[in-house]
């Protein structure tokens, strides 16, 4: 795999400026939605300790959860399957569907899925996927991966939508009315809920105490998919598990005003046991997740509610777009996630931030993301992926920053070069600062020198 | 009371009057300035990229500089977030230990340390926008920020309301990131710049004249950024307008 060039995809999302803008400050408006909700309850820091304290205890006693989660749900005539990976995720879902002939699945939102490149399986075998959630479903049609976890196609314009539903549903291209284009979409969907053999859903959280699962959407499209059809199947990473259903308030007050500033999803759906002559499947999937447990500086990542509050105040995401991380996962989340999937081929990541910190504050399980970001740099040095230029760089630096006379010496090369340099020289192409910056004058004196002359200090 | 100046390498080498408005005030406060003059840059470029071991030889020395003091301080954030949370290449001896907890940033030790509140010498008669650099603000605490609710303070703020004069104005986005962030602003070129514009848009619409910062690091990058874009937007360190620069 070749290793992602985030920086180089960031500059073609901010070459499209109203793009680029727009995406800014959409996301922006998300998380000062959040502010605003969150601030609504005075409890809101108390509630994400308890949150975190939850979620680390119930991956500290995962294989107990999980067991027990299995047990009940069996006995509410739930079938449950395990996936070690991808590969048997896929191939499990797969197997469910022939077995029940099922040639057309109708499909709710589900990162999981896309983790697992389920729907270039089926496609390959035969099964017809509709995606029914608004913003993936425009995604799907476009050929584009999700941009956002919880809004898929966050980075299109209203224009851009009409362009891609008068392609491929037929609406008129020059209308960009968003009811007229989201009504389309239901129309143009309907029929399949009606068609499909199969319902496909995946899960925010999974009660070990009850055996159930709970999904939060707001368009409605999860619930009637798993209402129509003779068969439900949900893919459920083994992270989602809470140990009780009393821990569910704690997360569901949390999710949707992290997420998008509101209080609470549209529909909350509590699936406890097939209705009667259906049948539910549960996927549990591992796909890394045991592993990452393993990692004592990374364990907590899998705290993750997936509410994307870290996305929507990253400075980095809101102005590269999530499609620049070249990953299922973006933003800050995505970053100390991926690079558990693939080092090399994610080591770009952890340098598409600058550590400011503001993902950590809004996390509401209280991922210390950025701490795990600057985690990620050190494993990624010493496995020796960094790019030589960056490597040789530190070295360099390293060894002149150790020796006070060598410091000094480039020190005053430094200012020498700016003041005497042609401008022409200065900002040529490989001063990357210069593109878009000027650099800073160079001083008469630097402070040391000043200090000598100034304050009679020894030399 | 005796204090160890540490000066960053890049304020040594291109904003030497924030070093000199630095040692003047803390003098003018009362305090007995040393200045190491082996001193060069505490590891945090190195340590940022995750050449932890390439940090291991700036560390040990900045150690050795500033053990002989019980107050180290600095006009930087970053630097000194790098010192107390990430100075870790070398071993903990307690000598490094000490060094670490004893090494705090301006306005830190000026608003908590000495507990300054008054200035009477300063004066800027000008409209400000404050620009606290992200590790000053959410490592050093060195103010309330937007994600949290709860008590709200700023610690640079209220030094700076004690400048006769001086107007702060507000910004859109007060605590959303510059795109500095070290190397990124090299390796990361197109975001960091994109960030930089919007935010010297957001002090302009503002209808600042001035910026002032405890974070110089942060004011090259949206200096730079303004420069180039022809904002007539300038940039000063707090230590500067504390010390009663009056442009």
């Amino acid at each position: 795999m070749s290793r992602v060039d985030h920086a180089e995809a960031s500059s073609r999302f901010i070459e499209a400026k109203d793009h680029a803008d727009f995406h800014d400050q959409r996301l922006w408006d998300l998380r000062g939605k959040r502010d605003t909700e969150s601030r609504k309850l005075p409890e809101w820091e108390a509630l994400r300790m308890l949150a975190s304290q939850i979620k680390e205890h119930t991956l500290s006693h995962l294989a107990d959860y999980l067991e027990e989660f299995e047990r009940n749900a069996k006995a509410n005539g739930i079938v449950v399957h395990w996936a070690r990976d991808a590969a048997e995720h896929n191939e499990t879902v797969y197997r469910i569907l022939q077995q029940h002939g099922a040639t057309t699945l109708v499909k709710s939102k589900s990162m999981l899925t896309d983790e697992c490149e389920m729907r270039p399986y089926l496609a390959r075998r035969g099964v017809e996927i509709i995606e029914t959630d608004l913003g993936e479903r425009i995604q799907q049609l476009d050929d584009e991966p999700p941009s956002h976890i919880v809004v898929p196609a966050v980075h299109k314009l209203r224009a851009d939508v009409a362009e891609v539903f008068a392609r491929h549903i037929g609406t008129d291209p020059g209308n960009h009315d968003v009811p007229y284009l989201a009504e389309s979409q239901r129309r143009h969907t309907r029929p399949y809920y009606l068609k499909a053999q199969a319902a496909m859903t995946g899960a925010n959280f999974a009660v070990a105490e009850t055996g159930s699962f709970v999904v939060c959407t707001n368009e409605g499209n999860a619930d009637l998919g798993a209402n129509i059809a003779p068969l439900h199947i949900a893919s459920i990473g083994i992270e989602k598990l809470i140990p009780k259903l009393e821990h569910l308030g704690v997360f569901v007050r949390m999710l949707s005003r992290s997420a998008l500033g509101s209080p609470i999803t549209q529909i909350t759906s509590h699936f406890r046991a097939p209705r009667p002559g259906t049948e539910l499947h549960v996927v549990l999937v591992d796909n890394g997740r045991s592993e990452r447990l393993g990692m004592a500086d990374f364990w907590r990542s899998l705290k993750c509610i997936r509410c994307g509050a870290c996305m929507n105040t990253c400075p980095v995401y809101r102005r590269s777009g999530g499609l620049s991380y070249g990953s299922t996962y973006s933003g800050p989340i995505g970053v100390i996630i991926d690079p558990t999937f693939d080092l090399r081929k994610y080591s770009s990541l952890p340098f598409a931030s600058t550590l400011n910190g503001s993902c950590t504050m809004v996390c509401p399980v209280k991922i210390d993301i950025h701490a795990q970001i600057m985690k990620w740099r050190e494993v990624i040095a010493q496995r020796h992926q960094l790019p030589m230029v960056k490597r040789e760089a530190m070295r360099l630096a390293g060894k002149v920053l150790a020796s006070p006379r060598l410091y000094r010496a480039a020190v005053e090369a430094a200012a020498a070069g700016i003041d005497h340099l042609p401008r022409t020289l200065l900002y040529n192409p490989f001063n990357a600062w210069g593109r878009q910056r000027e650099v800073p004058a160079a001083p008469a004196l630097t402070f040391r020198q000043w200090y000598l002359k100034h304050r009679g200090g020894k030399p | 009371m005796k204090v160890g100046l540490f000066i960053p390498c890049y304020v040594d080498a291109f904003f030497p009057e924030v070093g000199i408005a630095t040692l003047q005030l803390l003098e003018r406060l009362g305090c007995e300035v040393h200045y190491p003059l082996e001193q060069t840059c505490c590891g945090q470029p190195m340590a940022n990229s995750g050449c932890h071991a390439d940090a291991a030889g700036a560390e040990a020395l900045f150690v050795r500089n500033f053990a002989e003091f019980d107050h180290i301080v600095a006009p930087s954030g970053s630097c000194v977030h790098h010192v107390r949370d990430h100075l870790t290449a070398i071993e903990q001896t307690p000598d490094v230990l000490a060094v670490r907890t004893r090494t705090v940033e301006l306005v830190t030790f000026l608003h908590d340390g000495l507990g300054v509140r008054e200035f009477p010498w300063a004066e800027f008669p000008h409209k400000v926008a404050l620009h606290i650099g992200c590790a000053t603000l959410r490592s050093l605490h060195a103010a309330s920020t937007s994600e949290v609710a709860g008590l709200e303070f700023n610690k640079p703020a209220r030094l700076l309301q004690a400048v006769k004069g001086l107007e702060l104005v507000p910004l859109r986005r007060p605590d959303e990131c510059c795109g500095f962030g070290g190397t990124f602003s090299v390796f990361e070129e197109p975001v960091s710049a994109k960030m930089g514009q919007d935010k010297v848009q957001d002090q302009l619409d503002a209808g600042a004249q001035y910026v002032v910062t405890p974070d110089m690091s942060c004011a090259m990058h949206q200096q730079g950024c303004a420069k180039r874009l022809g904002a007539p937007l300038k940039y000063l360190h707090i230590a500067q307008v504390l010390n009663g620069a009056r442009a």
